[in-house]
């Protein structure tokens, strides 16, 4: 079966035959019966009904729980590509780490004339607490999500940098962890890299970033989440369960004594490091936003004298903003001294009069987004908008122009679902997930894929109807 | 562990044991409403609701005692905001409050009972389907308490959910026991007198201890021995003796875990002190009621106890 048209599919090329990489795949599949492979298809949905691997999406009822939709055919990247593809990642996040902490210190980037300075200024996740200060072991970005897109052979870009909290992992590991219970026989006859172990290098980096005022023996890690109404609850409570951290939430933590402190059974105990799942405007209620009751009052001192390490910092979402991204070669550039490794997609930055003049005369071709969404919320993509949502949009563009930039649209890669009818392309992503401690970058192989599972869409936001894939990374 | 896992998987099992005891009551009532006549049936619904301590919120909505408004009252009724749907609900939400610290085999058990029961609890439950769903609601219990025993670590969190499994017991058969004897035994000089023994049946029913006290008394149906068999046997899970030494085995495990006591300790002792030499003469002496209603109190003080002492809430 062929994908057809101008993308490249990544399991089948332009005369339908298979990719070496899927080759002992597809063999496997073209010798299961039919009505089994639609059977199982059935069960993964069962299973993940009852494991409760559920997210909650906003502005539906509260509390509402929805599976993410997960398709059963793995997305196989080779040895050979992945190791180029986690070479243009280790850069990236070794430059986005340096980058953030030059703006919080000289910001020699900036004087340098590489950077102009309205970008921090006009940056809503910058953090004047954090200028001056340095983070436990130098470490701004404890765990980042790079999201990657893929347009050919050996065409990898990256769409989005994910230094704030990126979620996800839980399905990363849970479709691997199904993808094993339904066809064991798969993974004894193919070589896949294992992902099992990101919990324990979780921990293990988390505990590598203790603070000053850890006073020896095991460090105590606890995950912080706003709690059970949140959509990525499931994957907060996964995360402290396999790393054997606890889970709290505001109302569990005081600062006592000049620490954050949690309240157990037997009284209150230190916390050394909190990995937050909680934005910065929530996390302390006496610096940020005063009305948060997510946060902890207080922990911002405490941190900054030194009493507890909150991963990943403070501040971080600077680099999270599109308009920062479209400056990212030049951050890979001047930190590195490397030319980048792994490409950024072509961007307009719609502040730019030309380039806004650009923008507005091909919106039609476009994907537009705002500087500081996520989630595929508030975003245009021209080709499939209707001529109303388009001229919609270009008034609140030309409104707020530095709100916004622009992308081509690419001609992402596809890789097959499975469906009734048997294989079908769809678009796909990637996010790699990517550890960061002073015992140096850790990166899970593979990542999570996400698939747009409407024919066509370029959507792959499960908030928006997308679906996951278990990605495999093949050992050599 | 923090006080809030542990306040969550206290009313995890407190909530799960509730659901249960109410499908139990339910299920006996239903019993006896299809072998007895009219006026007998409405009785016992009518109990039902009194048991379980829901007049003001029944009557507002219904007008009459038949059978059909009364469990689906119970069980859905959206006007009873602790139906045993809503129940479910709770045993869910603090099972996802302590996830971290129950395994995935109770996790599985609670998310796939909760999804069984709140599918069968979405629409009215008719008269065909009753059986069913009751059924239902014992085993989700069974199944939940089978993954717990066999999967969880003996830590503190596993005494803080059987402290809420038997405080929640303790108080459910203690209110069953009071109200049918209020209603079946309304003075003293009826204690070993002929009975109506459908009724002192079905309360061994409503606690699932029929089929056992008929073994152990030779089919002997009389209110002092049902009172002893439910105050005072030890042997039988769902007494109030059973429930006391269990609890009293929770609080020492805690004791031992945290090294120190605290006030539900003393609270634990002073029941004791007062009650374990107690015989079912002496009881009925002082009257039952003023000991359920002792009992009752005592329970609850407890439970407050341990909420406190183990820092439930900030």
């Amino acid at each position: 079966m062929s994908a057809g048209g101008s993308n490249f599919d990544e399991m089948f090329d332009g005369d339908g035959r298979t990719r070496p990489a899927y080759a002992e795949y597809c063999r496997w599949f073209d010798a299961q019966p039919g009505d089994w492979l639609r059977r199982k298809n059935r069960e993964a949905d069962d299973s993940f009904r009852r494991t409760g691997i559920t997210f909650n999406v906003y502005g539906e009822n509260e509390a509402e729980e929805r599976l993410i939709p997960f398709d059963m055919v793995p997305r196989i990247i080779t040895a050979a590509e992945w190791r180029k593809v986690s070479r243009g990642i280790e850069q990236r996040v070794r430059a986005l780490n340096s980058f953030l902490y030059d703006l919080y210190h000289r910001q020699e980037i900036v004087r340098a004339g590489r950077l102009p300075e309205r970008l921090l200024r006009n940056n809503s996740a910058w953090l004047a607490n954090m200028v001056g200060f340095t983070p436990p072991g130098g470490i701004y970005t404890h765990i980042v999500g790079i999201d990657l897109v893929r347009t050919g052979p050996d065409e990898f870009f990256v769409l989005e940098d994910n230094a704030r909290t990126p979620s996800g992992v839980s399905y990363m590991l849970e479709n691997r962890e199904t993808m094993m219970g339904m066809f064991p026989d798969l993974f004894s006859r193919i070589a896949v890299d294992s992902v099992s172990n990101y919990p324990r290098r979780l921990a293990r980096s988390l505990a590598a970033c203790v603070p000053p005022a850890f006073t020896g023996g095991k460090p105590t890690v606890a995950v912080l989440t706003p709690g059970t109404y949140n959509s990525a609850y499931f994957e907060h409570a996964f995360l402290a369960d396999q790393m054997g951290a606890e889970l709290v939430e505001g109302s569990d933590l005081r600062v006592v004594e000049g620490r954050v402190q949690m309240r157990t059974t037997s009284g209150y105990k230190p916390i050394d490091v909190l990995y937050r799942r909680v934005d910065d405007d929530y996390l302390d209620p006496l610096s940020f936003n005063p009305t948060s009751a997510l946060g902890v009052p207080g922990i911002m001192d405490v941190y900054r004298s030194g009493g507890i390490t909150i991963a990943n910092a403070p501040g971080t979402g600077v680099a999270d903003d599109k308009a920062i991204y479209s400056f990212m070669p030049e951050i890979v550039e001047f930190y590195t001294g490397e030319r980048p490794l792994l490409p950024n997609v072509q961007t307009w930055r719609c502040a730019d009069k030309a380039s806004l003049a650009y923008v507005l005369d091909n919106l039609a071709e476009l994907v537009v987004k705002e500087v500081h969404g996520s989630g595929g919320y508030g975003m245009l993509i021209g080709p499939t908008s209707s001529k109303r949502e388009i001229a919609a949009f270009r008034e609140k563009l030309i409104a707020r122009p530095s709100n916004y930039i622009a992308q081509p649209t690419l001609a992402l890669s596809t890789c097959p679902i499975y469906t009734r009818a048997g294989l079908a392309p769809r678009h796909v992503d990637l996010r790699p997930f990517v550890l960061v401690s002073p015992e140096g970058i850790d990166i899970t192989p593979g990542g999570l894929t996400r698939v747009a599972l409407q024919k066509g869409s370029l959507v792959v936001n499960s908030s928006q109807g997308g679906g996951t894939k278990d990605t495999w990374v093949l050992k050599d | 562990m923090l006080g809030r896992t542990a306040n969550g998987l206290f009313w995890m099992f407190r909530y799960l044991e509730r659901a249960e005891n109410t499908a139990r009551l339910l299920e006996a009532a239903l019993r006896m409403a299809l072998t007895r006549d009219l006026e007998t049936a409405e009785a016992e619904w009518r109990s039902v609701i009194a048991t379980l301590g829901l007049r003001g919120a029944y009557q507002a909505a219904h007008t009459g005692y038949d059978g059909l408004a009364v469990w689906n009252f119970v069980l859905r009724g959206p006007s009873n905001p602790g139906n045993v749907r809503a129940m479910f609900g709770a045993v869910r939400a603090n099972a996802r409050i302590a996830r971290t610290n129950i395994s995935s085999d109770v996790w599985e058990a609670v998310n796939d009972n909760w999804m069984k029961l709140d599918a069968l609890l979405a629409r009215p439950v008719g008269q065909m389907a009753v059986g069913e769903v009751l059924g239902a609601i014992r085993r989700s219990g069974t199944q939940v308490h089978g993954a717990f025993d066999g999967s969880m670590l003996r830590d503190e969190g596993y005494h803080f959910a059987r402290a809420g499994t038997f405080i929640e017991r303790k108080d459910s058969t203690a209110r069953i026991l009071d109200m049918k004897y209020f209603l079946l035994l309304p003075s003293l000089s009826y204690v070993g007198s002929s009975l109506d023994t459908g009724q002192w049946e079905q309360v061994l029913r409503s606690v699932a201890g029929a089929r056992v006290y008929s073994w152990l008394n030779a089919g002997q149906i009389e209110a002092r021995g049902i009172v002893e068999f439910l105050v005072l046997d030890d042997r039988f899970p769902r007494s109030l003796a059973f429930c006391r030494n269990a609890l009293r085995e929770c609080l020492a495990a805690l004791a031992r875990t945290h090294g120190t006591e605290g006030q539900c300790h003393v609270l634990m002792r002073k029941a004791d002190a007062s009650l374990s030499q107690l015989t079912v003469d002496q009881i009925f002496e002082a009257g039952l009621h003023e000991y359920l209603v002792d009992a009752l109190s005592r329970n609850a003080a407890i439970a407050r106890a341990i909420a406190q002492d183990y820092r439930f809430h900030s």
